[in-house]
């Protein structure tokens, strides 16, 4: 390694040479590659472990089990709107990969492009925020969903929704989200219906089963709304123990859905890692979760629709909730910073989400506009928690001096 | 499990138990023996620079001949903070940096050491102040807020002294007082002089053996357990009586409180303290009887695994410690030195390396699996400098009531108020020592705190 090291040093392009560019490519590239001998200088003379790469890293390890699964669950989908359920596992990999890879790729490269740009141009270094924002982009997105326009909300989402607040750490909203919500209002039919969530795309001889809808769960639902209970027996038998949406399929995942959000089982898995590791905030995933049960069961409890009489669990297995819930309310940047603070920012998160979704049903995913309400919110939160601190202290003064 | 009122309150004693749960304890190689050794070095320096904010004026010049206990340095804006010469001999150079500042002032000590004669007296608290202004012992008393030498105008409303070291590589106070109940007693006595509130010791419910601390007499004494920062002064304070806007307390070590009692009990200036020397690169860690000011060259002579060039020598611990070179000389206000290794050179895809040997509070490194493993840690930032993403992890090692990053922040935009409002006259840089250790965007935050401290002492004085 001693050589890779001597050559990347041979390498290094002069900071502020002609092109800053040259540099930080170069420097992103030499900290990716060799953990700088840099030593404490002021301060404490030993430092943790910790860095923002390995955190960042152990978030990504922690979207494999959702990316694998969302994989393979793009290329089943296909095969079972194809009629074809029983086509071997391999095809199904082999199809999801031809799908979502692509997808992968284009946000990565156009995103870590304009990090790159900025960093350049305001002379830092490349900071590793868009790591995981990089594999949530396309986790977050239906499969069918055209390639440009994953690279105009990854463009809108770093330099809107990130780099305009003075880059990694300083945004408001979680940028991945906030390239979904792009594509969600700009483009709609590409983001909802029932014709992106699966890929009916044909070769010779094959044609799409008959039945076949495309809708997702929450598709189904909102049709209920506005009708009396008990009008759409169709849609509820789907979410009965032997429908397609049942709680056990809902939990495993083979659903139609955005890509990485169908498996709650995938996404439990990375919930395990991110808890394990300390990387991820289990108060906040706690709280969330309670937030959607609670407002589930009080939606059960007054139902006057099919939509609302959704058993809670049910509601927050299936569409984004779980995927929500792990990678995007607990993204520490836009969420409630305070202890307290994140108590509230979770449950009224995760309560949100079922209210929007069932309230406005022309907004399934009511999840990613309740993380985006609730980033807006945040500041204001840790606003009354640090008051309340403040106050505290002054109260303990008063006393003294009475 | 039945419950356990004596986890409350120690019966022995009524004293009140605080239990710190938050924190962390950083476990190193090199934990010094439970043995002694003496050091009289030939050379013993005082540095200036241990006292920030002072305005250092010497008394006596290059190649003058001092006594232990013959003030040579005075502040120019603090009449009572006089510093005294641990040793008797000749000055041998006053060594100085950019601008001239006043790094070093050596002293070459005598072969027999030659005891300044003062003239203690304790009736009062004028009297007391007069005294240990005179004998060079004021600058051992610190103040918050602002973390500067104690102000005489100014009677505290406590004095707080703790009786144990939780830092990695901390000296044992218990060992290092051994046998000085009489000097101990006498410190206190004369400290609660100082004050119209109680003086505090504060003791490790079970560490805490010596009956140098146990048998105290005139003080509260509190008992603390928990993780490392139990054992901090100022968390300390935030547990028994937190400070408020206005108020003043004073905090002194506590084998200072010997030094002084010594003093008040015999009339001469004895330095003597007892320092650990441990780390990992140390080949017989243990303890040193010597004096304040002490070089530590005869100490790692022979004593080191690696070379010399290759590690790097801290006076303190390895979070509050201060780099000093191979020959440098122990702070003022310390009881420690550790040799850690140097940590220059650079680790290949060091972001995805299991890492058996790095330490995480996170469980990011399998090292969490390894139980009560002690650490080589090396002086690596382990990462570079980044903008604060990672939110909680400062609340997990702070435990004094105060919402650290709000305050980290606050003091980076120079937000005076909002500073005050958030408490920053209750801590001090090592109260962040912590802090700035589990930090994953590797932010200097003792600098930040001390700056706001200066900020705010310039806006509030």
């Amino acid at each position: 390694m001693k050589a890779l090291e001597n050559f990347m040093r041979k390498m290094e392009p002069k900071k502020d040479g002609k092109l800053p560019l040259a540099h930080t490519i170069w420097d992103g590239t030499y900290t990716f590659l060799f953990t700088p001998g840099e030593t404490t200088k002021n301060g404490v003379h030993i430092r943790d472990g910790v860095d923002l790469k390995r955190t960042m890293f152990t978030v990504i390890i922690a979207l494999i089990p959702a990316l694998l699964f969302g994989i393979w669950n793009t290329g089943h989908q296909h095969y079972v709107a194809l009629g074809m359920d029983s086509a071997p596992f391999w095809d199904k990999i082999l199809f999801g990969l031809i799908k979502v890879l692509p997808l992968v790729i284009v946000s990565y490269a156009v995103g870590l492009g304009v990090e790159f740009l900025f960093s350049a141009s305001k002379g830092h270094p490349i900071q590793e925020g868009f790591l995981v924002s990089g594999m949530l982009i396309p986790l977050c997105m239906p499969v069918e969903v055209p390639l440009w326009m994953v690279a105009v909300a990854t463009i809108f989402a770093v330099v809107i929704g990130k780099e305009v607040f003075g880059g990694t750490g300083m945004n408001i909203l979680n940028p991945a989200l906030t390239a979904r919500a792009f594509l969600f209002f700009a483009y709609p039919t590409k983001m909802s219906g029932d014709k992106v969530w699966v890929s009916t795309s044909t070769e010779a001889g094959q044609s799409v089963a008959d039945g076949f809808t495309g809708a997702t769960a929450l598709g189904d639902l909102a049709t209920t709304v506005g009708q009396p209970m008990g009008q759409n027996a169709e849609v509820v038998s789907k979410f009965g123990s032997d429908g397609t949406y049942s709680l056990f399929n809902a939990f495993m995942g083979w659903i139609p859905g955005s890509v990485g959000e169908t498996s709650a089982l995938a996404i439990l898995i990375g919930a395990a890692i991110l808890l394990i590791t300390g990387i991820g905030s289990w108060k906040i995933m706690l709280s969330f979760l309670v937030g959607g049960l609670v407002m589930g069961g009080i939606f059960n409890a007054f139902a006057v629709n099919d939509f609302m009489e959704l058993n809670p669990l049910h509601h927050v297995l299936i569409g984004g909730f779980m995927f929500g819930m792990v990678f995007m309310a607990t993204d520490p940047v836009s969420a409630a910073q305070t202890n307290t603070g994140k108590w509230i920012y979770g449950f009224l998160g995760g309560l949100f989400a079922i209210m929007i979704r069932v309230f406005n049903p022309a907004y399934p995913e009511g999840v990613m506009l309740a993380i985006l309400f609730m980033n807006v919110m945040a500041p204001m939160i840790d606003h009354y928690v640090v008051q309340s601190n403040i106050k505290k202290r002054q109260k303990r003064a008063q006393v003294v001096a009475a | 499990m039945p419950f356990n009122f004596g986890e409350f309150i120690n019966l022995n004693s009524m004293s009140k138990v605080y239990k710190v749960t938050k924190g962390l304890d950083i476990k190193l190689e090199g934990v010094a023996d439970k043995v002694y050794e003496s050091a009289t070095p030939e050379t013993y320096a005082l540095k200036p620079t241990d006292f920030h904010g002072i305005f250092p004026k010497l008394i006596h010049r290059e190649g003058d001949e001092v006594k232990a206990g013959t003030p040579i340095l005075y502040d120019k804006y603090n009449e009572h903070a006089r510093f005294a010469s641990p040793v008797s001999g000749e000055i041998v150079e006053v060594k100085r940096g950019a601008k001239r500042k006043m790094l070093e002032v050596k002293i070459l000590a005598d072969k027999e050491l030659k005891y300044e004669k003062g003239d203690p007296k304790d009736g009062s608290r004028e009297e007391v102040i007069e005294t240990m202004s005179n004998a060079g012992l004021w600058p051992f008393l610190k103040q918050r807020p602002y973390d500067v030498i104690a102000d005489a105008e100014v009677t505290p409303k406590s004095i707080h002294i703790s009786a144990f070291d939780t830092a990695p590589l901390g000296a044992d106070l218990d060992f290092c007082l051994h046998g000085r109940e009489k000097d101990f007693q006498r410190g206190l006595d004369v400290l609660s002089k100082l004050t119209d509130g109680k003086v505090h010791l504060n003791v490790h419910r079970i560490k805490t053996t010596s009956e140098v601390f146990r048998n105290a007499k005139g003080v509260q004494i509190n008992e603390f357990e928990g993780k490392h920062p139990s054992g901090l002064v100022g968390v300390q304070i935030n547990k028994v009586d937190p400070i408020n806007k206005g108020e003043n307390v004073w905090t002194i070590d506590a084998q200072r409180v010997a030094v002084i009692g010594r003093y008040f009990n015999e009339g001469i200036y004895d330095a003597s303290i007892i320092v650990s020397l441990g780390g990992s690169r140390v080949e017989k860690p243990r303890y040193y009887k010597t004096l304040m000011g002490a070089s530590i060259k005869d100490m790692v002579k022979d004593n080191l695994t690696d070379s010399a060039d290759d590690l790097r020598f801290i006076s303190g611990n390895p979070l509050v410690g201060d780099a000093i070179e191979k020959d440098g000389f122990i702070g003022y206000y310390h009881n420690s030195i550790c040799v850690l290794p140097e940590g220059d050179s650079p680790q290949f895809l060091g972001w995805i390396a299991p890492n058996f040997d790095k330490f995480s509070m996170s469980r990011t490194f399998f090292s969490w699996m390894q139980g009560g493993k002690r650490y080589d840690l090396n002086t690596n930032t382990n990462g570079e400098e980044r903008a604060f993403v990672v939110t909680g992890q400062y609340d997990k090692v702070m435990p004094m009531d105060i919402l650290p990053q709000q305050l980290i922040k606050s003091i980076i935009v120079e937000d005076v108020e909002q500073m005050e409002l958030l408490g920053i006259y209750e801590v001090i840089p090592e109260d962040f020592a912590l802090c700035e250790y589990v930090c994953t965007s590797k932010q200097d935050l003792q600098q930040i705190v001390r700056k706001g401290l200066d900020i705010a002492k310039e806006e509030l004085g």
